[in-house]
């Protein structure tokens, strides 16, 4: 299996977790509660495919052997995609949908602040543009979950089940990993250091809103997304969305 | 996309001499081409024919969502990928714009929407028919959305104001899914290898006779179309706008190098337009009935969300009940 440098990898986390979060909300299609939210998780899962789309980009002329965004996305198996566990967790009801993408947006929002200063001019100008859309997303996310934690009862209930469905996938938005210090070390962008503590004022401070607990810490388990040890749903979702590409090597759509 | 055979509740137009004064002078209006708006008197059918006309028109956007929702997921490049969500993304925003513009007749959007899930609303017949390869969705882009806009072109001139207004904002996003969808196909067949051609021939194979239906029931057997043409709703027959979409068309098929499922469809110089066979009316009325392949899969796909979403919404108002109480508070 090819190990990219550092940079790469870390490109390829990032944008992986946008595509497969968008990946996620396309299911929602026709099947949102109100009209609005088909139009508004559209709008965020749109966001993220550009997104994915750049980080890509960067990561293919870096890679250098003729491969492409599309390549990238559409011809790599799970073992080789660096997405956050969270985001390929399966959408269940509104409330685990909107618990995921909270977190989601909460780690963006934060890594992508930080990036914005990166000396690599790349990282920096895409952090810039993407963090305009994930600053909105953010803000649609924490309504949602200060909806649903101080909504009614039975909303209540059933964001305190999908928050103990997908916590445990937590760890990984507040990791301090070894990719990412040989990365700050080496000046290409700024240390995520101070991360785990944004991330989790961000979550407090929403969930305080919503009446909701921070549960303790989520600590690091079997798998990894880091090196490719991702829960069972990933081979399934990659199955459906690579299928075209995977059974027309030879086409150009 | 758009309403396909709307109950005006009239079967036969009256004369200027037989209405009374207000629906007289409300007639004029329609005939000197002023705009009626919300305020304005109107005649009781006129409102109930709108309100039919543009919550099937709405209904058909959302409805609409599901056949390429089947395949948003399996978009085989990035670019397709964001191309059909944005074009999904415009159609829940053609729905909105629709039921407010609904909503100015004082129908209530809750309402109609369950008509829908009893099946008491319609929504256009295409959405019944299944997706089954990729080039369905060039297919639905060029075909549908291009039926769409042919009827939908003169709607902007549709003698209801808020009506007209949503019609000019989404034929501008419709046109430019159309030319999406073409190119889908236009680069299949140019770029593809056979096995790509070969859908494009399968989707259009399917998909060709559904859009003509799209265009509804033939002028003789539109009981309604009279009146809702006097009031200037509608503001062309069926059939004319089926011929006029068949035209416009046929060029640009064969600019595809493809072919039409129609062994009758030929050039008729002294007409100056295309013959074309024989729709299958029988499968249209059973499609419209709700006996079509996917009638049940698409109402039982809408009616979930709206149940499944309840508890969603409910919160929604709870907590702004909440909000409202504190800063009365406050």
């Amino acid at each position: 299996m090819t190990k990219y440098d550092d940079l790469t990898e870390f490109l390829l986390r990032l944008g992986d977790s946008a595509l497969i979060q968008a990946q996620r909300l396309c299911e929602w299609t026709g099947r949102a509660p109100a009209l609005e939210e088909e139009l508004g998780m559209m709008n965020v899962g749109l966001d993220l495919v550009g997104q994915a789309r750049n980080w890509y980009d960067y990561a293919a002329e870096r890679i250098n052997d003729g491969t492409d965004a599309d390549a990238l996305a559409f011809r790599r198996d799970e073992r080789a995609f660096r997405n956050l566990l969270l985001v390929e967790q399966p959408n269940g009801d509104f409330a685990v949908t909107m618990t995921k993408q909270f977190f989601y947006d909460a780690w963006q929002f934060h890594v992508l602040t930080l990036l914005k200063n990166a000396n690599d001019e790349h990282i920096a100008a895409i952090a810039t543009k993407s963090l305009k859309e994930v600053t909105y997303h953010l803000r649609r996310s924490s309504q949602w979950v200060e909806r649903l934690g101080d909504g009614t009862d039975e909303s209540h209930q059933r964001m305190v089940n999908a928050i103990d469905t997908v916590w445990r996938f937590t760890f990984e938005l507040v990791e301090q990993n070894d990719t990412e210090w040989s990365l700050s070390e080496a000046g290409h962008i700024p240390a995520l250091t101070e991360l785990p503590e944004l991330w989790h004022a961000t979550v407090s401070e929403v969930f305080t809103n919503a009446t909701l607990t921070v549960p303790d810490a989520a600590s690091t388990f079997y798998l990894s997304a880091r090196t490719g040890m991702h829960s069972e749903h990933l081979g399934l979702l990659l199955a459906e969305m690579q299928f075209l590409q995977r059974a027309y090597p030879d086409a150009s759509w | 996309m758009y309403a396909q055979q709307v109950e005006t509740g009239t079967k036969t137009v009256k004369s200027l001499d037989e209405m009374g004064a207000e629906e007289r002078a409300f007639q004029e209006k329609i005939d000197a081409e002023i705009k009626i708006e919300a305020k304005n008197w109107m005649p009781d059918n006129y409102r109930k024919t709108l309100i039919r006309q543009i919550s099937q028109h709405a209904h058909s956007e959302i409805v609409g969502m599901l056949p390429e929702g089947n395949w948003v997921t399996r978009a085989p490049t990035l670019k397709r990928k964001l191309q059909l969500m944005a074009k999904i993304q415009d159609e829940a925003g053609h729905g909105l714009y629709l039921y407010s513009a609904m909503e100015t007749l004082g129908a209530d959007r809750d309402e109609e929407i369950e008509k829908l899930h009893s099946g008491r609303a319609k929504y256009s017949s295409i959405f019944n028919y299944p997706t089954l390869n990729w080039a369905d969705m060039g297919a639905v882009g060029w075909l549908v959305d291009g039926a769409a806009i042919v009827n939908q072109v003169p709607l902007q001139r549709t003698s209801y104001g808020p009506y007209s207004r949503a019609m000019i904002r989404v034929c501008k996003e419709e046109s430019f899914h159309q030319r999406q969808g073409y190119e889908i196909l236009l680069h299949m067949m140019r770029h593809g290898n056979q096995a790509q051609k070969d859908m494009v021939q399968d989707a259009i194979n399917r998909l060709w006779w559904p859009s003509l239906m799209m265009f509804g029931p033939s002028d003789a057997d539109s009981p309604n179309s009279a009146q809702s043409m006097a009031w200037k709703i509608k503001r062309h027959t069926n059939d004319e706008l089926r011929q006029r979409f068949i035209d416009q068309t046929i060029p640009q098929l064969e600019l595809l190098g493809c072919t039409v499922p129609d062994p009758d469809l030929k050039w008729n110089e002294e007409r100056g337009h295309y013959d074309f066979g024989e729709i299958q009316w029988e499968e249209f009325y059973e499609v419209l009935k709700g006996n079509g392949p996917c009638n049940r899969e698409r109402l039982e796909t809408r009616r979930n969300a709206t149940q499944e979403g309840a508890w969603v919404r409910k919160a929604a108002v709870a907590h702004a009940n909440k909000k409202q109480k504190q800063q009365a508070a406050a």
